[in-house]
C-alpha cells in the first residue's frame, strides 16, 4: 500500500506539472467518457479537440470564449488568494449585462462615440455593485460569501428573466422575451473580418497584465497575498482584513460586470433570458487550473474555452449531448484537485512514513 | 379549516422534506469539521438516479435506494479527495457541484419528458380518515416521515451516544481527537458518506414527489439553501427542521400569490427564497459569539496524522 509523507517544502515543479498532469488524465478519462457513450473515440476525440481549432473561424471562436473566461478568472484568482471565495461572478456577469444594456437602450436613438464607453463603464458599476452586497454583509455581519454571492446569482438570473420579459423587451418583438437588437455604436467593433472576435479578447490580455502587476509590484498585492497566505501575520502587518475583501469582491464584480457586457455588445447583440453558458462558474476552475497566476489563468481560460468549443462540435458532428462540456470541466478540475496533493506530500511506501520535523513548522508557515 | 389551508400545508411539507434530508446530513458532515460545499451536487445525483431507477424498474423504494447510493458515490468522491488527498475542502464541494451539474444533464438526456407516479402514500388505517388531522397527520408518502425520524434520530445520536460524543471531539479538535486514539479519518469518512446519502434522499424526493420528473438542474440552489440552514440551525437539529418549514413556506408562497391576489411578476415572487436566505444569514451571523460557540472548531480544516 501506498501513503503519503509531507514534504518539508511545497514542490515548485509539481506546481507547474500538476495541471498538466491533471490535463492528460481528464484527456483520458474523456476517451474513456466517449467509449462509455458509443461513439468512436478517435471520431469524436477529432471532433472534440482538433476540429474546433483547424480553421481560423475556429481559432477566433476559441478567443470570443476565451475572453470573457480570463477576465473573470483573473479577477477571481486574486480574490482566491486573499481567501475571498467570490462564487458569485456569474450574477455579477448578469448584473454587469442588464447595466450596461439599459445604457445601449436609453441611447437607442444616438449614433454616438460615447455610447460603447457609458455601456462599458455601466456594466463595470453594475457588476461592482452586485459584488458588494456580498462585501457589505461580510464586513459587517460576518455573513459567509461563499452563500450569498451565489444565493445573489439565482436572483440575477430572474432578474434578468424578469426584465427581458417586461421592462427591456422589444415592443415591436411579437412578445418574445428578448431586447431590441443594438445599433452598430452600441456594439464592440470586430477585430477579424468575417469572425466574431471582438475586442474583448484584447481587454483580456490587458487585465491578464494588470493582474500580474497588481500582485508582484504592488503593496495591495502583497497584501492580498499574505492575507491568503497567513491571515494573522497578515492582520500583525496592518493590513486591513475588510478592505480586502471588498478590493477582492469589486474587483470580480466589476470584471464579470465588463465580461457579461462584451457578451451582450459581442457576440450576442441584444439582452437574452440567457446570455452566458456559465461563464463565471467556469471561470472558477479557470482560476484553479491557472494556479491563482494572471499568465496560467490566461492558459487554462484557452484550454477551457476549448472545451466548450469541443462540446459543441461534438454536438453537431455526433450529436453528443452539450452536457459533455460540463462533466469535462467538473474532471479537471477533481483531477486537478487530486494532482495537487504532490505538491505537498509525496507519495512513499506505507510503513515508511516518517513524522518530519519540519513538517509542523512547514504547515503554520 | 378550509380545504385550501389544508391543501397549503401539504405543499409546505413536500416544498421542505427534500431541504431537511440535505440539511441534516450536511449537519452531521459539518459537526465532524468537513464542509462539503457539493450538496447541491450530490442533490441532483441523486435526483437523477432515483428518477431513471424508479422509472425503469417501476419502484419508488428502489427510486429512493438509487438516490441514496448516487448521494453516497458523490460523497466518496469528495471524501477521497479531501480526506485522503488533502485537497481544499471549498474547491472540491465546488468541484462536486459543478461536476454534479454536468454529469446529471448528461445522464438524464433520455429521461427529460417523462413522468412518474409518484410515491405512494402511506394512509395509516383510521387515522387517516380523520377529518383535517387524517390529511395532515396521518397520509403521506414514507419519506416525510423519514425526514421527522431521522432528524430525531440525529439529535439523540449526536448528544446522547459515545459515538456521536466522538463525532464531535472530532469536529471540534481533530489533534486533540487524534492524540486520543480516535480515528478522525475514518469518522469524517463516514459522516461524509452519511451526509451524501441524505442529500441523494432529498434529491430523489424532488424528482419522485416535489415534481416527478427530471429536469436538468432541477435542485435549483436547494443544496445551497440547505447549507445556510445548517448555519442558521446553529447546528442543532431541532432549530432546522424549524427553518427548513420555514423556507418551505416561503417558497411554496410564489405558488400561491396569485390566488391570494398579489399580483407581483412571478419572477420576482421566485426571489424570495433566495433573498430570504441572505437575510436569515445576516440575522444568525451577525452574532459572532453564538456562531463562535456553536460552530465546530475544526470546520473546514484539513487533517493528516503525519503532522
Amino acid at each position: 500500500m501506498i501513503a503519503l509523507q509531507r514534504r518539508a517544502h511545497p514542490s515548485r515543479l509539481m506546481g507547474y506539472m500538476a495541471p498538466l498532469i491533471a490535463l492528460a488524465i481528464t484527456l483520458l478519462a474523456g476517451l474513456l467518457l466517449f467509449a462509455l457513450l458509443g461513439v468512436p473515440v478517435g471520431e469524436a476525440f477529432y471532433a472534440f479537440f482538433i476540429e474546433p481549432v483547424s480553421s481560423v473561424y475556429g481559432l477566433a471562436e476559441l478567443g470570443v470564449k476565451a475572453g470573457p473566461l480570463i477576465i473573470i478568472g483573473v479577477a477571481l484568482s486574486i480574490g482566491f488568494r486573499a481567501q475571498v471565495w467570490n462564487i458569485g461572478a456569474e450574477g455579477q456577469l448578469i448584473l454587469g449585462a442588464i447595466a450596461g444594456s439599459a445604457v445601449a437602450l436609453h441611447f437607442y436613438e444616438v449614433d454616438s462615440w460615447f455610447v460603447l464607453p457609458l455601456m462599458i463603464l455601466a456594466s463595470i458599476m453594475g457588476g461592482m455593485l452586485w459584488a458588494s452586497i456580498p462585501a457589505l454583509l461580510k464586513t459587517r455581519f460576518n455573513v459567509n460569501e461563499i452563500l450569498t454571492s451565489l444565493m445573489l446569482t439565482y436572483v440575477a438570473a430572474l432578474l434578468l428573466s424578469w426584465l427581458v420579459s417586461g421592462p427591456m423587451r422589444d415592443p415591436d418583438g411579437f412578445n418574445f422575451p428578448e431586447s431590441r437588437l443594438f445599433h452598430d455604436a452600441a456594439l464592440l467593433p470586430r477585430m477579424l473580418a468575417g469572425t466574431r472576435l471582438h475586442i474583448g479578447a484584447l481587454v483580456a490580455v490587458g487585465v491578464v497584465l494588470a493582474g500580474w502587476l497588481l500582485l508582484s509590484r504592488t503593496l495591495l498585492g502583497f497584501a492580498l497575498r499574505v492575507n491568503g497566505a497567513a491571515p494573522r501575520a497578515g492582520i500583525h502587518a496592518g493590513f486591513s482584513q475588510k478592505r480586502l475583501v471588498w478590493v477582492a469582491l469589486l474587483l470580480g464584480g466589476g470584471c464579470a460586470g465588463a465580461a457579461g457586457l462584451f457578451e451582450v455588445a459581442g457576440p450576442i447583440g441584444q439582452l437574452l433570458p440567457n446570455i452566458s453558458p456559465g461563464y463565471g462558474f467556469t471561470a472558477i476552475i479557470v482560476a484553479f487550473l491557472g494556479r491563482l497566476h494572471p499568465v496560467g489563468v490566461f492558459f487554462a481560460g484557452l484550454v477551457m474555452a476549448l472545451s466548450y468549443l469541443g462540446g459543441e462540435s461534438a454536438q453537431i458532428t455526433l450529436n453528443l449531448p452539450l452536457a459533455v462540456t460540463g462533466v469535462f470541466q467538473g474532471m479537471l478540475l477533481f483531477f486537478l484537485l487530486a494532482t495537487d496533493v504532490l505538491i505537498h506530500y509525496r507519495v512513499v511506501r506505507k510503513g515508511s512514513v516518517v513524522s518530519n520535523p519540519d513538517s509542523s513548522l512547514a504547515r503554520r508557515s | 379549516m378550509s380545504d385550501v389551508l389544508i391543501l397549503t400545508i401539504l405543499t409546505i411539507i413536500t416544498a421542505a422534506t427534500p431541504l431537511v434530508y440535505a440539511a441534516i446530513g450536511e449537519l452531521v458532515v459539518e459537526r465532524s469539521g468537513v464542509l462539503n460545499l457539493g450538496v447541491e451536487g450530490m442533490m441532483l445525483a441523486g435526483a437523477v438516479c432515483s428518477f431513471a431507477t424508479a422509472h425503469y424498474t417501476g419502484s419508488g423504494m428502489a427510486g429512493i435506494l438509487a438516490g441514496l447510493v448516487a448521494g453516497m458515490l458523490m460523497a466518496l468522491l469528495f471524501a477521497f479527495l479531501t480526506l485522503s488527498l488533502q485537497s481544499s475542502q471549498v474547491a472540491t464541494g465546488l468541484a462536486l457541484t459543478i461536476f454534479g451539474v454536468g454529469l446529471t444533464a448528461l445522464i438524464g438526456q433520455p429521461l427529460v419528458g417523462i413522468a412518474f407516479g409518484g410515491l405512494p402514500s402511506l394512509n395509516i388505517p383510521m387515522l387517516s380518515e380523520l377529518p383535517v388531522i387524517g390529511p395532515l397527520l396521518f397520509s403521506h408518502d414514507i419519506l416525510v416521515y423519514g425526514s421527522f425520524v431521522l432528524v430525531a434520530l440525529v439529535s439523540w445520536f449526536l448528544n446522547r451516544t459515545r459515538a456521536g460524543l466522538v463525532l464531535r471531539s472530532v469536529g471540534d479538535s481533530h489533534d486533540a481527537a487524534h492524540a486520543l486514539g480516535l480515528r478522525v479519518i475514518r469518522v469524517r469518512y463516514l459522516a461524509t458518506l452519511f451526509g451524501g446519502a441524505c442529500a441523494g434522499v432529498g434529491g430523489a424526493y424532488l424528482s419522485l414527489v416535489y415534481t416527478p420528473m427530471w429536469v436538468e438542474n432541477m435542485s435549483a440552489g436547494r443544496g445551497w439553501i440547505a447549507l445556510a440552514l445548517v448555519v442558521f440551525a446553529v447546528w442543532q437539529p431541532g432549530r432546522l427542521l424549524l427553518g427548513a418549514y420555514l423556507f418551505g413556506g416561503i417558497s411554496i408562497l410564489q405558488l400561491h400569490a396569485q390566488a391570494l391576489g398579489i399580483n407581483v411578476p412571478s419572477q420576482l415572487m421566485s426571489m424570495l427564497p433566495y433573498v430570504t436566505t441572505i437575510l436569515v444569514l445576516v440575522l444568525i451571523s451577525r452574532d459572532r459569539g453564538r456562531i463562535r460557540r456553536n460552530a465546530p472548531a475544526s470546520i473546514g480544516q484539513a487533517f493528516h496524522p503525519t503532522t
